[in-house]
């Protein structure tokens, strides 16, 4: 668990250089809430929390649902989905082990749902940011929402939200990607973010930590189907490249989906498991009404993954073919 | 180079068999006594041949031998036989059991022995009842009778003799050191095994890792007409000792779940047990010794002895300088599939290949286990390639049908899943477990059903029998009235 | 009008269909009594208030009986029919006994003077002799029903604990604690 974290930092610096220190607050809120609910549901299941805090997996929680987050979310948004992911997404389907879908990501749905306009004003990367935010600055914002007010054009649309309400006002694909948010393989800062994860993800799977089944799957998943449509019409599908460095793509694919727990686990469900996640991200950027789908992806894929499971079952020694 | 088949999974696991191996092979001075379990593999107890107070001679026979299933027990010494006592088995059950105690007098006298100066002029049937005379069992450590083996079911055409070299649990090295001290033998008991089998093709496995071993045997080779072996190093691999993937890995060739090898046309065996024919057939002498590796940090000298059967365990200790200050446990066997023994008064049986004195660092702690994180690491390292932790899910929820439906059976219980597992979940003894059940079950149903029939057959004649006891009442009755009514009218 | 003719017509084909299929698809026996019995121990000790374990699973088939009396089947057989009935599994009916370890009937051979009352308490056959002669229980087929001990007028015969033997099963589970 220790080297997961330690494996988000590229990801997490590249953040704060792009998009300020905000992601530092959410961490540290998001690291204090996340213990805290842990520590209480424990001691009211007559559970010693010792062993479970220490085995990492609710800070996992807490950093990997941080670095989904706006930077400037308000506290309690913050505080609301580490909770919500780590009481109703863990803990009450019995720990670590037992639950069926990527507690991250249910504390994300949740708060999307829920703070749909808080969760999605990110900030401009830093090439277009009009003010420079300190760290100080962060904590106000993020304590006392009203005190954005008082800086100029503080969010923005991300590359994929512009995408999507610009196509649907049947724009031409060239003309929104000339705005000056694109720019390199998707679009300024988000590149350099997943690219940070990217490094990570490579790291663990050299160390061995995750299997590379479904990082590998999922993003030829997402290749392919982003590149089938790319040629059908590159007018109005970006091209695969650009899907591979936006949003969560990187994060999703070495750190989401990769949850062993709620995963597939059999060598070739992962394979389908990680594909289907790929296809699904593609499907919901496209055409569904969020900006970004993986979340909803890998919500989806955990449903399915003890089917999968089920289909999958290697051959065992000595009972044909 | 030979081509190899290699099975999925599998550990590579650090070896620490250097300290048994480089010592010279020692042979065992003669013990005070020798002790001999009357348990058999099935778990029956046979019937003691001697009585207490009666002398015994080298070889004699100890126990009725009327089954291929329960081949002899012989005394590997003479002296007086003390009686029957109870000792520990060595058995994960920890249970007592009978064992024929003998007082050695050290005169070592013996009964004579008869071999055959060319075994290739006698019928293989001949050559079998020889060898379930002499007692030999696969001295791999399971113990199985070898004359069963080499007589497979008459469907089975075997065209492959495969003879395991392949010790691969970490710290034995018996097969090693009996590879090296008796490669002609093993090579001349390989030719006679072929000669039985009828197979013209013998695959020699051995570890790549034992490059003496590999030398001794090409020199022994060159030295005989030996020319239908073939030497085939194998990769040092957790499990490739087992039969199954021992097989796999030379031949390709999967033994169908719940059969034998002979369906596949491939017998195999281990290295001693073909020294152990050798012997039984060339010079007449019965199964009396083996090798046993004495390691672990809990002895002070790590050796390889050529022990007889019954020899105390505590005397091969002795002879090896006895227990260190680290001492912890003691396992038969290696520490992934090892018994744990009570004690050190038990003696060494057939199946004892390794005497592992564990210390300190060796004992495997029992960790406190954590949840399932589902990882799949122990479903990558399986060589049957099973889901290890579905089936774990299942037999924690006593869903033992379902464990069924994921081939619990087919588990060897090699313990990689352990050796893996981050929560430190104690995979293998689950399963262990688990099969233990079922087979408990399932005795338990055939007693039922064997219960109900008896039960329906007990209704059904008594039922019958009042049925019959009516229609004797009805034509009583009618015969009555008959004689009435004939006495009426007459 | 239309309606009624037309709804008339299709529920008389339905009925036909299952009037068809009920004697198509006709079963010997009761598979559930089956089902049931086969959960059941088969000891034949008539500890649940019926003579012998196919009664009882009449009994539970029909209703009448619940399935919380087996004691030699314990809380395992419980869980069982529950399973196959659908039904909450509870915990063994108190006044009818504990689970009793397996045992076998043994006659004290010195004493037994042959008056053959055993034999005929046995449910299974498992006791041999004959009149005025000395009886004796073939182990393998006594499935220990404590039901030859009442008639004896000489209290002849003891309930043995049956061994365990290597022949049995023999790994435990793994010690609590470790998952």
């Amino acid at each position: 668990m220790l080297s997961i974290l330690v494996a988000l930092i590229p990801g997490i610096i590249a953040l704060v250089w792009q998009f300020g220190p905000g992601v530092l607050v959410q961490i540290i809120i998001a690291l204090i809430a996340g213990l805290l609910a842990e520590a209480l549901v424990l001691i009211v299941r007559k559970r010693n929390p010792l062993p479970s805090l220490l085995d990492g997996s609710a800070a996992v929680t807490a950093v990997l649902l941080a670095v989904s987050l706006p930077p400037l979310v308000p506290w309690w948004a913050t505080v609301f989905g580490v909770s919500f992911a780590i009481v109703f997404g863990k803990q009450l389907y019995g720990g670590l082990g037992y639950n069926p879908f990527n507690p991250a990501m249910v504390g994300y749905a949740v708060l999307l749902i829920s703070f749909p306009r808080q969760m999605t004003a990110w900030l401009p990367p830093l090439e277009m940011a009009s003010t420079t935010l300190s760290f100080s600055d962060c904590v106000s914002i993020i304590f006392h929402p009203h005190n954005a007010l008082s800086f100029d054009g503080l969010t923005q649309a991300t590359p994929l939200d512009l995408l999507k309400t610009q196509l649907g006002m049947e724009t031409h694909l060239d003309e929104i990607q000339s705005a000056r948010v694109f720019g390199g393989l998707s679009g300024k800062g988000w590149q350099w973010v997943n690219m940070g994860y990217m490094l990570g993800g490579l790291w663990l799977l050299r160390r061995g930590k995750i299997d590379w089944r479904i990082p590998l799957s999922f993003l030829s998943g997402l290749y392919l189907i982003a590149m089938f449509f790319f040629l059908f019409d590159s007018s109005l599908y970006p091209s695969p490249l650009f899907h591979w460095f936006s949003g969560a793509t990187m994060l999703g694919a070495f750190f989401i989906a990769t949850d062993p727990v709620t995963a597939a686990t059999t060598p070739r469900g992962r394979l389908i498991y990680g594909a289907l996640i790929g296809l699904l991200v593609y499907v919901i950027r496209s055409w569904g009404g969020y900006p970004d789908g993986l979340a909803f992806a890998v919500l989806l894929m955990n449903f399915a993954a003890p089917t999968i499971d089920h289909y999958t079952r290697p051959r065992v020694y000595g009972h044909g073919s | 180079m030979f081509k190899l088949w290699p099975f999925k999974g599998g550990l590579r696991l650090p070896s620490h068999k250097q300290a048994s191996s480089l010592a010279p092979l020692q042979t065992m001075p003669l013990p005070k006594q020798l002790i001999y379990p009357l348990i058999q593999r099935n778990g029956s107890i046979s019937q003691s041949l001697v009585k207490a107070g009666e002398r015994v001679l080298k070889g004699q026979v100890l126990n009725s031998t009327e089954e291929w299933s329960i081949p002899p027990i012989h005394a590997a010494s003479s002296g007086r036989v003390v009686g029957i006592q109870s000792f520990p088995l060595i058995h994960p059950s920890g249970m007592d059991g009978p064992c024929n105690v003998i007082e050695v007098d050290g005169l070592d006298e013996s009964v004579e022995f008869n071999g055959f100066a060319d075994y290739r002029t006698v019928e293989p049937q001949v050559l079998l009842d020889m060898i379930h005379q002499a007692g030999i069992v696969g001295l791999g450590g399971a113990a199985f009778p070898t004359a069963i083996k080499l007589d497979p079911p008459k469907p089975h055409r075997i065209d492959t003799l495969v003879l395991n070299g392949a010790e691969c649990e970490p710290y034995i090295t018996c097969d090693d050191s009996l590879l090296r001290h008796f490669s002609e033998e093993v090579l001349s008991g390989a030719n006679i095994l072929m000669h039985i089998l009828g197979v013209n093709d013998c695959l020699l496995a051995v570890e790549d890792e034992m490059q003496e071993s590999i030398a001794a045997l090409e020199t022994a080779q060159s030295n005989g007409d030996f020319r239908r072996i073939k030497i085939v190093p194998v990769p040092t691999l957790y499990p490739t000792g087992g039969e199954r993937q021992l097989i796999q890995l030379l031949t390709g060739r999967e033994v169908p779940a719940g059969g034998i090898p002979a369906e596949i046309g491939v017998v195999c065996h281990n290295v001693a047990t073909a020294v152990a024919v050798h012997q039984a057939i060339t010079d007449g002498e019965p199964l009396l010794s083996r090798i046993v590796t004495v390691t672990g940090q809990g002895v002070r000298n790590s050796q390889n002895l050529l022990a007889r059967i019954g020899t105390p365990i505590a005397e091969l200790i002795e002879v090896c300088g006895g227990y260190t200050d680290s001492v912890q446990r003691l396992i038969m066997g290696g520490p992934m599939m090892g018994v744990a023994l009570p004690s050190d008064a038990m003696p060494v049986t057939k199946a004892t290949n390794c005497i592992l004195v564990a210390g300190q660092d060796e004992v495997i702690v029992d960790k406190q286990a954590m949840p399932c994180i589902r990882c799949g690491d122990c479903a990558s390292v399986c060589p049957v390639e099973l889901l290890p932790q579905q089936l774990y899910w299942h037999v924690r929820a006593e869903q033992l049908e379902r464990a069924m439906e994921y081939h619990l059976p087919d588990c060897i219980e090699c313990g990689c899943c352990d050796v893996v597992c981050p929560s430190h979940i104690p995979l293998a003894q689950h399963f262990r477990s688990a099969k233990t059940k079922v087979t408990r079950k399932e005795q338990e149903k055939a007693k039922a059903d064997h219960a109900r029939l008896r039960y329906d057959a007990r209704n059904t004649r008594k039922l019958n029998e009042q049925m019959e006891k009516a229609e004797a009442t009805k034509r009583k009755r009618e015969l009555l009235t008959k004689m009435a009514e004939n006495h009426k009218s007459g | 009008m239309l309606a009624v003719l037309v709804l008339s017509v299709v529920f008389a084909s339905f009925g036909l269909i299952l009037g068809f299929a009920s004697i198509r698809f006709k079963t010997d026996g009761d598979p559930l009594v089956d089902k049931i019995d086969a959960l059941l121990p088969q000891i034949q000790c008539g500890q649940c208030q019926y003579p012998g374990c196919r009664p009882y699973a009449l009994a539970i088939a029909k209703g009448e009986a619940d399935i919380y009396q087996c004691p030699p089947g314990g809380d395992v057989c419980v869980k069982a029919l529950a399973d196959l009935l659908g039904l909450e599994a509870k915990a063994l009916h108190s006044d009818l006994g504990q689970e009793p370890p397996k045992r076998v009937a043994v006659i004290d051979e010195e004493k037994c003077i042959g008056c053959t009352l055993c034999i005929l308490a046995c449910p299974v056959d498992a006791i041999l002799g004959a009149p005025k002669f000395m009886h004796t229980v073939i182990a393998s087929e006594c499935t220990g029903c404590d039901l030859c001990l009442p008639p004896c007028p000489v209290d002849c015969i003891s309930m043995e604990p049956v061994n365990e033997t290597l022949a049995e099963g023999y790994w435990t589970e793994p010690a609590a604690g470790l998952h």
